[in-house]
C-alpha cells in the first residue's frame, strides 16, 4: 500500500460525498414535480410524452397498481431486448455481419439487462451488433436504472407520507428520472468520454498495420456513449468483452476516477433525498454513515490484499503486489478501488479481472454482493435494499426494550418485518442454492476454468453477482452454457422482483400510516448508535448466512496460497 | 389492468427510441465534430495507412522494440476455423488470463517469463508488470521500471548508446494526474514511433 494510492481513497471519497447534497437537492425537486433548471428544455418533451401515453401528471397510483405498472414496462422492455438479439443480422449499424445471438444467450442478456444486472455472458466485440449496443444495452440501461431510482422514491414517500393509498405515479416518475436526471448527465458525460479518448462511431471496426508489419484489427463502436449510462445507472455491462479494463472504455486514470464517481453519485444521493423528504437530513446522513463504515472496510482489506501480492509470485523475486489481470495505468489502488466500488454498487463493471484478484482480495466484492449490496447499492435498489435492513434492524431494536419499533415516525409492525424477511432470505436462496446445485453436476463443474477452491469460488461469485443484480464475475468461468444461462437469469429475476417487490408492498402499508410523534422513548435514528446498530446487524444476518460458502471458497484459497499450495 | 397497456406500450416506444437511438445517434454526430480524432478511436495514420491506435497496445516481439506486457487474448486459428489459439493484442477480442493466485498455470507461466528476463538483464530485479498479463489484453502501457529494464536491449540491438535511450524513455513518462490520480506509465507504442523516429534522424 503506498500513501499516493491512499490519497486517491480519500480523494474519491470527498468527492462522492462533496456532490451528495447538490445532487440530492436536484433529484429531490425532480421527483416533487418542481421547476428545475432544465424545465424550459424538457418540460415540452415530458409534456409530449404524456399526452401520447395518455397519463394525467396529476393522478397517482397505491402501490399495487405502481408494482403492475412497473412490470408490464419491464415485460414489454424485455420483449424489445430479446427480438433486437434475436433479429440483429436483418437491421441496420451492423458493419460487421454479426448474427442472430443464440436463444439461451440472449434470454439470459436480456433478462440481464431489465434487471439492472448486465452479466456478460455475451462478448460485447464479437457478439453484438451496433444496434444491439445501442437499442438493447444502452436502453435498458437507462430504463433499468431509472426503475431503481423511482422505486426507491416510491419507499421514500411510503415512509414519509401519512394515511394515503398513494405513493406516486409511475409513469410521471420514470418519465421525470429518465429526462431530467439521466439523460442530461449523459450527455455531458459522454462528450468528456469522448474526450479522454472513448470511441463514438458508427464505422466499421478499423484494420491496421502494426509496427511490426502485423494484422491488428481494431473494434469501435458508439462506446461513449453506452459506457456513460452503463456507470451513471450502475449496470455495468461493458461494450467490449473486458468491459472498463479496456483502454476505449476507460482510456485513462481520469475517466477511471470519474467512472468510479459516476458509479456512486446517484446512489448515494438518494441518501440525501431520503432525509429531505422525511424532514430530517440527519436521517440521510446516518444511512451514508451506515454505507461508508462498511464501504472503508472493504476498501482497506481488498487494498491490503491486493498490495501484499500473490505468494507464489513473490517467491519468485517478484515485487509491488498482484499485477495479474490489471492494467498499468490504474495500478493496484485504483483497480482495489475500482472493484470494490462496482461490486458495493450493483455496477459490475470491472478495470481489472477479479478472477485473479488474491482470494481475500476476492473475497471483498464478494461480500459486498452477498450483503445484498446496500452499501451506496445500485441507483435505487441500494437504497431501498438498505431501508429493508433498517426494518430489521428497528425491529431488533424494538424487541431489546420491548415497544413497537418506529422509524422517521412510523411504527414498524408484522407486515412490514416479514415483507423485509423475504426479500433478505430470498436472496441466499438464490446463490447458496444453485451454487450448491452446480457443484455436484459435472456439466456445470466442467465450466470452471481454476481448479481447486478457486473454481468453487467462480461458481458462486456467478450466482451471489447474477441474484444481487451486479454483473462482475470471476470471467474464467465459462458462463455461456444453457445450464449457468437459464439457472443464472431465474437468479437475475429473483434477485430483482423479489427485492422490488416486498419495497413496494412496504411502501403501500407505511404510506397508509399515521404520524406518530416523537417522545422520550421513541429510538433516535440519526445517532452514531443507530448506525452502529445497523451495522452490526448487517454484519450479523450476512455473516451467518453466507460464511460457511466463503469458508470453503476463498477462505481456503488463502489459507492455500499462504502455503503455496498449487492446484 | 387494460388501462396501463397504453401508457406502457407508447412510454416504452417512445423512450426506448429517445434513449437507444436519438441519444446515441445525437452524442455520435455531435461527438463527431467536436472531437473527431478520438470519436473514431485516436487512430495514428502514417502515410495514409492505420498503424494502430494511440490507445491500444500492440505486440512487440523484436529486440528493437520495447515489448508491451504479456496479453491472454485469442483469436480463430488461420489454419482451422473451428479452433482458438492465443493471439497477443487481438483488439478485436478483449480479455484477461483470468488464472487465479493458486493456480499452477499462472504460476509455471510468470517463472518462464522471469526466467527469460533475468537472462536478458541479470542482477536487475523483473519488474512485475512486465510477467503479469493485462486486465484487457490490450495494455497500451508498461511502467517506468519496465521500459528501464529494456533499455539494454534496445540500444544493443539499434546500436544506440543507452544514455540516448534512457532519455527519450524518460520524455515519455506520463505521471500521476494532478500528482494523485493513477500510476505513472509509458505509452509503449508512442515510444518505438519516436524510437523509429530517432533512428532516422
Amino acid at each position: 500500500m503506498t500513501l499516493a494510492g491512499w490519497a486517491q481513497i480519500a480523494l474519491f471519497c470527498a468527492v462522492v460525498v462533496a456532490l451528495v447534497k447538490p445532487l440530492g437537492w436536484y433529484m429531490n425537486r425532480v421527483f416533487a414535480g418542481e421547476r428545475t433548471l432544465l424545465s424550459p428544455a424538457v418540460r415540452p418533451i415530458e409534456v409530449a410524452l404524456y399526452k401520447i401515453a395518455g397519463v394525467n401528471e396529476r393522478s397517482e397510483q397505491d402501490w399495487l397498481t405502481y408494482t403492475v405498472s412497473m412490470l408490464m414496462f419491464h415485460v414489454g422492455g424485455f420483449l424489445i431486448f430479446y427480438i433486437v438479439l434475436r433479429t440483429q443480422g436483418w437491421l441496420p449499424f451492423n458493419p460487421q455481419g454479426m448474427t442472430a445471438v443464440a436463444p439461451d444467450l440472449s434470454f439470459n442478456t436480456a433478462v440481464s439487462f431489465i434487471t439492472n444486472t448486465n452479466w456478460q455472458n455475451y462478448g460485447g466485440e464479437t457478439t453484438l451488433s451496433y444496434l444491439s449496443q445501442m437499442l438493447g444495452l444502452t436502453h435498458q440501461n437507462f430504463l433499468s436504472a431509472a426503475t431503481g431510482i423511482v422505486v426507491a422514491i416510491a419507499l421514500i414517500r411510503g415512509f414519509t407520507r401519512a394515511s394515503t393509498r398513494n405513493i406516486g405515479n409511475f409513469w410521471v416518475d420514470i418519465t421525470r428520472c429518465a429526462l431530467y436526471i439521466l439523460l442530461p448527465i449523459c450527455i455531458v458525460y459522454t462528450l468528456f468520454l469522448v474526450w479522454d479518448g472513448t470511441p463514438q462511431t458508427l464505422g466499421a471496426y478499423v484494420d491496421a498495420t502494426t509496427l511490426e508489419g502485423g494484422k491488428q484489427t481494431i473494434a469501435v463502436g458508439p462506446v461513449a456513449s453506452q459506457v456513460a449510462i452503463k456507470m451513471l445507472g450502475t449496470n455495468g455491462g461493458g461494450f467490449f468483452n473486458a468491459n472498463a479494463a479496456h483502454p476505449f472504455e476507460n482510456p485513462t486514470a481520469f475517466s477511471n476516477f470519474v467512472q468510479m464517481v459516476s458509479i456512486f453519485a446517484l446512489g448515494a444521493a438518494l441518501t440525501n433525498v431520503f432525509g429531505r423528504m422525511a424532514g430530517n437530513q440527519k436521517q440521510g446522513w446516518a444511512i451514508l454513515w451506515v454505507m461508508g463504515v462498511l464501504f472503508v472496510a472493504g476498501v482497506a482489506v481488498c487494498y491490503w490484499a491486493e498490495s501484499a501480492g500473490i505468494t507464489g509470485l513473490n517467491e519468485l523475486g517478484l515485487t509491488g503486489g498482484n499485477m495479474e489481470g490489471k492494467e498499468v495505468r490504474f495500478g493496484i489502488a485504483a483497480s482495489s478501488l475500482f472493484a470494490v466500488v462496482t461490486t458495493a454498487a450493483s455496477c459490475g463493471a470491472v478495470n481489472a479481472m477479479h478472477d485473479s484478484f488474491t482470494a481475500l482480495g476476492g473475497m471483498i466484492p464478494m461480500i459486498n454482493m452477498q450483503l445484498g449490496e446496500i452499501i451506496i447499492g445500485g441507483v435505487g435498489a441500494g437504497l431501498y435494499g438498505m431501508l429493508i435492513f433498517i426494518v430489521i434492524a428497528i425491529f431488533v431494536a424494538g424487541l431489546m426494550v420491548g415497544r413497537t419499533p418506529e422509524y422517521v415516525g412510523k411504527k414498524i409492525e408484522a407486515k412490514e418485518v416479514k415483507m423485509a424477511m423475504l426479500a433478505i432470505l430470498v436472496l441466499p436462496l438464490m446463490y447458496l442454492g444453485f451454487t450448491a446445485v452446480a457443484s455436484v453436476l459435472p456439466s456445470a463443474v466442467a465450466s470452471i476454468a481454476n481448479p481447486g477452491p478457486h473454481g468453487f469460488s467462480e461458481m458462486l461469485y456467478l450466482f451471489t453477482s447474477s441474484t444481487a443484480n451486479n454483473g462482475s464475475a470471476f470471467g474464467g468461468i465459462t458462463g455461456n452454457t444453457p445450464f449457468y444461462n437459464v439457472t443464472g437469469a431465474i437468479a437475475m429475476f429473483v434477485g430483482r422482483f423479489f427485492m422490488i417487490i416486498p419495497a413496494l408492498a412496504i411502501a403501500g402499508s407505511m404510506a397508509e400510516k399515521k404520524i406518530v410523534p416523537p417522545s422520550v422513548g421513541t429510538f433516535p435514528t440519526t445517532g452514531t448508535l443507530f448506525v452502529g446498530l445497523v451495522v452490526g446487524v448487517i454484519v450479523i444476518v450476512g455473516g451467518l448466512t453466507f460464511f460457511p460458502a466463503l469458508a470453503l471458497g476463498p477462505i481456503v484459497e488463502h489459507i492455500s496460497m499462504t502455503r503455496n499450495m498449487l492446484f | 389492468m387494460i388501462k396501463l397497456f397504453r401508457p406502457a406500450f407508447a412510454l416504452l416506444i417512445a423512450l426506448t427510441v429517445l434513449t437507444g437511438l436519438i441519444y446515441p445517434l445525437a452524442m455520435t454526430g455531435i461527438a463527431g465534430v467536436l472531437f473527431p480524432k478520438q470519436a473514431e478511436g485516436s487512430l495514428i495514420v502514417r502515410d495514409g495507412k492505420v498503424i494502430g491506435s494511440e490507445l491500444i497496445g500492440q505486440n512487440f516481439t523484436s529486440d528493437r522494440y520495447f515489448h508491451g506486457r504479456p496479453s491472454a487474448t485469442t483469436g480463430t486459428d488461420p489454419a482451422d476455423p473451428s479452433k482458438t489459439v492465443p493471439q497477443p493484442y487481438n483488439a478485436a477480442n478483449s480479455m484477461g488470463s483470468n488464472l487465479g493466485p493458486t493456480n499452477k498455470a499462472l504460476i509455471d507461466r510468470v517463472k518462464g517469463d522471469v526466467d527469460k528476463l533475468k537472462g536478458e538483464n541479470p542482477g536487475v530485479p523483473v519488474p512485475l508488470d512486465l510477467v503479469t498479463t493485462t486486465a484487457s489484453g490490450l495494455d497500451p502501457d508498461i511502467s517506468p521500471a519496465a521500459a528501464y529494464f529494456q533499455v539494454p536491449r534496445v540500444a544493443k540491438a539499434r546500436n544506440l548508446p543507452e544514455q540516448d535511450v534512457k532519455k527519450l524513455v524518460d520524455s515519455h513518462i506520463e505521471t500521476r494526474l494532478f500528482g494523485l490520480i493513477g500510476e505513472p506509465h509509458i505509452n509503449v507504442l508512442a515510444l518505438n514511433l519516436d524510437l523509429d523516429g530517432a533512428a532516422l534522424r
